[in-house]
């Protein structure tokens, strides 16, 4: 799966994207938060307050509760502030 | 008509090529948002060197024309038109601009405020605005979240 992060998610993660095999156990994007915050302190630090971070699966806006699969774009970041 | 774009844009042109050859249409509202010369940054009132604008390749497009086709659905317009920069950006530059056309000035204008607001909250977009101390991310506003809640029926679900 592709993994993308944007604005201070991505500083903190200190990478925009990444090609991941989907582990073991992880079927929803809650699942994969866990298991990227385990991963190391930096992922830790981005999801941190994870009740604000928003997700996208294949560019549509999700819950934490939606399943993701092995070819899925995943997106994480902080509330948009465009306009 | 969606655009994302790091270049400028020519408000009186665009304007002009809404509109061009369509006598059907009675009005035009429109909307530019410009990059402020100071603003809050964590909690002090700055001077702003630049603004950067990160957006979400792919995501962003799409978010825009499902916004441009709710208003299209919702209000009688002839046609309609956000353009949307990115990249590095001083102040007093343009960052946003929205078009409405239509019969009548209503729909022209309820349209465009309703383009706004849902842009505001939902297109992938993120600024980050340099000062003499660095750079720091704008945080989202809830007065925005109360913007686009007057619009209800949001067409994301998903939210």
């Amino acid at each position: 799966m592709k993994l993308l992060y944007f604005a201070w998610m991505r500083q903190r993660i200190g990478t925009s994207a990444e090609d991941i095999a989907r582990p073991d156990g992880v079927d929803t994007v809650g699942d994969l938060v866990d298991w990227l915050v385990a991963r190391d302190e930096g992922y830790a630090k981005a999801f941190e307050k994870r009740e604000v971070i928003r997700a996208a699966v294949n560019q549509e806006y999700v819950r934490f509760d939606h399943p993701v699969n092995d070819n899925d774009e995943v997106a994480f970041f902080p509330p948009v502030t465009g306009g | 008509m969606i655009r994302v774009q790091e270049e400028d844009f020519d408000v009186g042109a665009e304007i002009a090529a809404l509109t061009g050859g369509d006598r059907s249409i009675g009005a035009v509202a429109t909307f530019v948002g410009l990059v402020r010369e100071m603003a809050p940054v964590e909690g002090e009132t700055r001077a702003i060197e630049s603004m950067t604008l990160e957006h979400y390749p792919g995501m962003t497009e799409k978010k825009l024309a499902e916004i441009e086709d709710e208003a299209n659905r919702r209000w009688p317009l002839a046609a309609s038109l956000i353009i949307h920069r990115y990249g590095t950006l001083s102040p007093g530059e343009r960052i946003v601009f929205v078009a409405c056309a239509s019969a009548h000035r209503h729909a022209a204008f309820e349209a465009c405020q309703f383009l706004m607001d849902w842009l505001k909250t939902e297109a992938p977009f993120w600024k980050l605005e340099a000062t003499d101390t660095g750079g720091a991310w704008v945080d989202a506003r809830e007065s925005d979240d109360h913007a686009v809640a007057r619009w209800t029926d949001k067409p994301d679900a998903a939210e």
